[in-house]
């Protein structure tokens, strides 16, 4: 029977959730799940935890060293706790990318990295080469699953759980030799089209230059590039070197969002590659439904301020 | 067994050795992330980006296959695929390497004294001196003994007089490469701008080669002393010499422009649905494509060879008129097929095969029309001249 | 000090890769090769605090079999000081890597490691941690700024809240994010050059590594096709479902 055990993850206040999308993976893998918090004090993070659905025991590790989540200082207790366990996940969020594979090389194995979907307990699907092959892995029998979590690919677990607490106290080392500094929450510059994770564009359908701040404000609440179809870099809306298209860059983010755009098909060259698309036209002909993931019908001018409400 | 690569379908890159990979590559790298976002507005705006002169100075793109005075020192093979890199972008881009390299560098190099290699040399590789190459003249290329430009002896100096042509570079140059009769048959001077008498002007109203400067020479009694002479050459084989030289590259280079046209129509006859079905599933496009990659094949190892022989030292100039009329002509014919399969897309600088085909226009013409090099190699075939 | 930095061999990020029909692997026969992005940023880093005289040397460090040279002279063409290649057939996972970056440390004593956050090919963004809990060393992942002084590198990381700046003591191991620079295109002349630096080849046996506790790929596929869309009738609603997806 398995056991997995999952490294929490949290900002000192709340749960992240991608912790309840680990606990959705564990309950698809089969096993006993416990999860495994690090703090620096109090039982909320740990409250929170608790209440997630099928989650059996929540071990709560409190030491002012664990008061920033630095993988060097967390590894050594997680690897050890690891021992009593066949699976250890985290989520494959900054965090946990940082940290599982320090865990897994303090206990000896390597590590399956982003699991998209799971075959059987110790067999699992995860993305190579940006996703364009699936591969399934398997681990053999005599080793530790470390795993992290692929974020995109799993629902958060319900809540309505009641996991049992227990206090552990850390005994391993905790290395003095890195320390945290600060934190800026600001991320500074809008990312680079190319490599952005999430694209905000915008078509003819803007109207104007002065029109395309919507869309720069939008974008920066989102955290995403911002790119433009071929008719509104002619209409001189935007630089061309914001053109998302066959004669401009082809992108491949995890989400872009069309707003304005009818679809040519060279502008759907350009992200035939991305993860989700998502149009909002006002035209329920506009080209762009037929690849959409997610369409919406409408005028941009309104939904926009509706999304950003929602947000 | 691997996918055939549509720009590469005799594997061309197998053949080549890991310096000349690592050749292709990086400069291919550097095109790619420097000179292709600017060249579309360059040629629409009629200039040469200028701002790109050190970093390609840097790159050691200048006199690539010299020794010694700061070159790189590559064979000849390399510079071939330098030509193919960047005039896979756009020729006037490659026309500013080849003539700085092959014309204006190469015959100060073979022919110049060991102090006007000092003096020019390095300051030409590191793109501070810019060079011309003045022989094609206003009624006569294709007839060089003709020229009219001469140089008479004046004491110890000599005085210039006449007139070039379609010179590249030409207005913004620091030194000309000019071409004279004299007594002692046509001789070599090095020109440098600010010589009382020689003025420049740039030709407008070009249709072809836009990112590219393109001048007028005049010489107005302009006072040479003897140390500006090419000491180490006299008579048309001096020129004609520097003009194999460069023929090598253009043999290259237009490969890049077919290249680049393929490469743009593969992708638009994919997405482009007429009549239900994509263009590229339609008979009659298939056959032009496919002719296409035939021509580029048959020009991708061409040049290969030549470049192998060159660097043997085994090269003879009949094989570099045979390749670049060949090249020249294929990337000219494709670039206008390719143009035809883009529709009316095809007409604005969006896509790059209308500028390929504008820019051909010029590189068919230059460095030998297509007639000569097809004399050239008649004459080569049966020992009559037919000039 | 000396900076080891990790180079691997990987398909161009150009490329669009294929999977064998039969599923056995992807289909790289022929493909452009290249150093792997993350990789040409970690040299570009380490010829950056050479060139600012903070390190006194640069070795790159390859594993895999002799094809691998190719990256290690564009490496040295770079500017690197030297190449070294450990000469392997087997496709090592991360951990064995990191085993392996280990042995040679133990002879080089580098002052900083700098390897790429993840290789284009696999995608597992493991290795850089692994050695440094290995090697018992800080890891400064995802690093988008580095600044080093004296015995420490204070570096600033892309994390998903923002940026993180923590500060290590040396020796350490860090891993390049995409904007920690661009990285210098070759020059020309530097390819000759490379020709006459050091590349020592090292046999993967001779290094006492052991290669165990690998996971086994069972089967490779191309990614599922794009399902018909759905429509949604309102901001709200194309807000929920992006949350559902794990998108927003």
């Amino acid at each position: 029977m398995s056991k997995i055990l999952i490294i929490a993850e949290h900002n000192g206040v709340e749960l992240n959730n991608s912790t309840a999308k680990c606990v959705s993976c564990a309950i698809a893998t089969g096993g006993e799940i416990h999860i495994a918090v690090f703090s620096a004090t109090g039982n909320e993070i740990a409250q929170q935890a608790s209440e997630l659905s099928g989650v059996t025991e929540i071990i709560n590790i409190q030491s002012a060293d664990y008061s920033h989540a630095l993988a060097t200082t967390i590894a050594p207790e997680a690897a050890l706790l690891a021992a009593d366990y066949s699976h250890v996940y985290g989520p494959s969020s900054t965090y946990g990318k940082d940290l599982m594979p320090r865990i897994a090389a303090l206990i000896g194995v390597n590590q399956v990295s982003d699991i998209m979907a799971v075959k059987s307990s110790r067999s699992f699907q995860r993305p190579i080469y940006a996703g364009n092959a699936i591969i399934d892995v398997s681990v053999p029998a005599d080793q530790t699953i470390v795993a992290t979590v692929r974020n995109a690919s799993w629902p958060a677990a319900e809540t309505g759980g009641s996991a049992s607490m227990r206090e552990h106290t850390a005994t391993a080392e905790r290395p003095t030799h890195t320390r945290f500094v600060e934190l800026a929450s600001e991320g500074g510059d809008r990312p680079d089209l190319q490599s952005a994770k999430r694209v905000i564009s915008g078509g003819r359908g803007l109207g104007s230059q002065e029109n395309f701040a919507i869309i720069y404000a939008l974008a920066d609440k989102l955290g995403a590039g911002v790119g433009a179809s071929r008719a509104a870099v002619d209409a001189a809306y935007v630089p061309n070197d914001m053109q998302v298209g066959q004669t401009g860059k082809i992108i491949s983010p995890d989400l872009y969002i069309a707003f304005g755009i009818s679809g040519a098909i060279q502008h759907i060259t350009g992200i035939k590659d991305a993860g989700t698309i998502v149009a909002i036209n006002k035209d329920s002909e506009a080209p762009i439904f037929e690849v959409a993931d997610i369409g919406l019908v409408g005028d941009l001018f309104a939904i926009i301020p509706e999304i950003e409400a929602a947000l | 067994m691997a996918k055939l690569n549509p720009l590469d379908l005799y594997d061309i890159r197998s053949q080549l050795s890991e310096d000349e990979l690592m050749v292709q590559d990086s400069i291919a790298a550097w095109v790619d992330e420097r000179a292709v976002p600017l060249i579309a507005e360059c040629f629409d705006k009629a200039r040469f980006p200028t701002e790109l002169i050190p970093e390609i100075a840097e790159l050691g793109l200048l006199g690539s296959t010299l020794e010694g005075y700061g070159c790189a020192g590559l064979n000849y093979t390399s510079y071939g695929l330098i030509c193919q890199e960047l005039e896979r972008c756009d020729s006037g881009l490659r026309s500013f390497v080849s003539v700085q390299s092959s014309l204006c560098m190469y015959p100060i190099y073979a022919f110049g004294s060991e102090e006007q290699k000092q003096r020019w040399l390095p300051e030409m590789a590191a793109g501070r001196a810019i060079g011309c190459f003045g022989l094609t003249e206003p009624q006569g290329g294709s007839d060089p003994a003709n020229m009219k430009t001469h140089a008479k002896r004046d004491g110890d100096d000599w005085l210039l007089n006449g007139a070039k042509m379609w010179i590249t570079n030409g207005s913004v140059a620091d030194i000309a490469i000019v071409w004279a009769q004299t007594e002692d048959g046509i001789q070599g001077f090095l020109v440098e701008k600010d010589m009382a008498g020689f003025v420049t002007q740039d030709i407008h109203s070009k249709m072809s080669l836009r990112a590219s400067t393109t001048s007028e020479l005049y010489f107005d009694n302009v006072r040479l002393p003897d140390s500006s002479r090419l000491p180490g050459v006299k008579g048309l084989k001096g020129p004609l010499s520097c003009l194999t030289q460069a023929r090598f590259g253009i043999s290259w280079g237009p490969i890049g422009c077919a290249i680049d046209c393929l490469d743009s129509v593969l992708k638009y006859t994919e997405d482009r649905i007429l009549f239900d079905r994509p263009l590229a599933a339609n008979q009659a496009i298939q056959i032009r494509l496919a002719d296409m990659a035939r021509r580029i094949t048959t020009a991708q190892l061409l040049a290969l060879q030549l470049g192998r022989l060159k660097d043997a030292g085994k090269m003879q100039h009949t094989q570099v008129n045979l390749a670049k009329w060949n090249n020249v002509r294929m990337a000219l014919d494709i670039a206008r097929d390719a143009r035809d399969m883009l529709g009316g897309f095809g007409i604005t600088t969006e896509y790059t095969p209308i500028r390929h085909m504008l820019n051909l226009e010029s590189v068919i013409t230059y460095e030998g029309t297509e007639t000569i090099h097809q004399l050239a190699v008649g004459r080569e075939l049966t020992g009559i001249s037919a000039f | 000090m000396k900076i080891l930095v990790g180079i691997k061999r990987v398909v161009d990020f150009n490329v669009r890769v294929r999977v064998k029909p039969d599923g056995s692997g992807v289909d790289t026969d022929g493909a452009k090769m290249s150093i792997n992005p993350f990789d040409e940023i970690a040299l570009e880093e380490a010829l950056r605090l050479r060139e600012a005289g903070i390190a006194s040397e640069v070795i790159v460090i390859s594993i895999g079999d002799s094809s691998c040279q190719q990256q290690l002279r564009t490496g040295l063409a770079m500017g690197a000081d030297r190449a070294i290649q450990v000469d392997t057939d087997i496709h090592l996972q991360p951990l064995a890597a990191a085993r392996t970056m280990l042995a040679v440390i133990e002879t080089e004593q580098p002052g900083l490691v700098i390897l790429g956050k993840q290789a284009i090919d696999d995608d597992n963004n493991q290795t850089g941690q692994m050695l440094a809990a290995l090697w018992n060393r800080p890891q400064a992942t995802f690093a988008s700024k580095v600044v080093v002084a004296g015995d420490t590198a204070t570096v600033t990381r892309e994390v998903d809240a923002g940026l993180e700046t923590i500060e290590v003591d040396l020796p350490a191991v860090i891993t390049t994010d995409l904007r920690l620079n661009t990285p210098r295109f070759v020059k020309l002349p530097d390819i000759m050059k490379a020709k006459r630096k050091p590349l020592e080849v090292i046999a993967f046996t001779e290094l006492a590594v052991s290669n165990d506790n690998n996971i086994q790929i069972d089967h490779y596929a191309p990614p599922a096709v794009r399902e018909k869309g759905i429509m949604v009738d309102s901001a709200a609603a194309l807000v929920t479902e992006l949350k559902s997806r794990g998108l927003l």
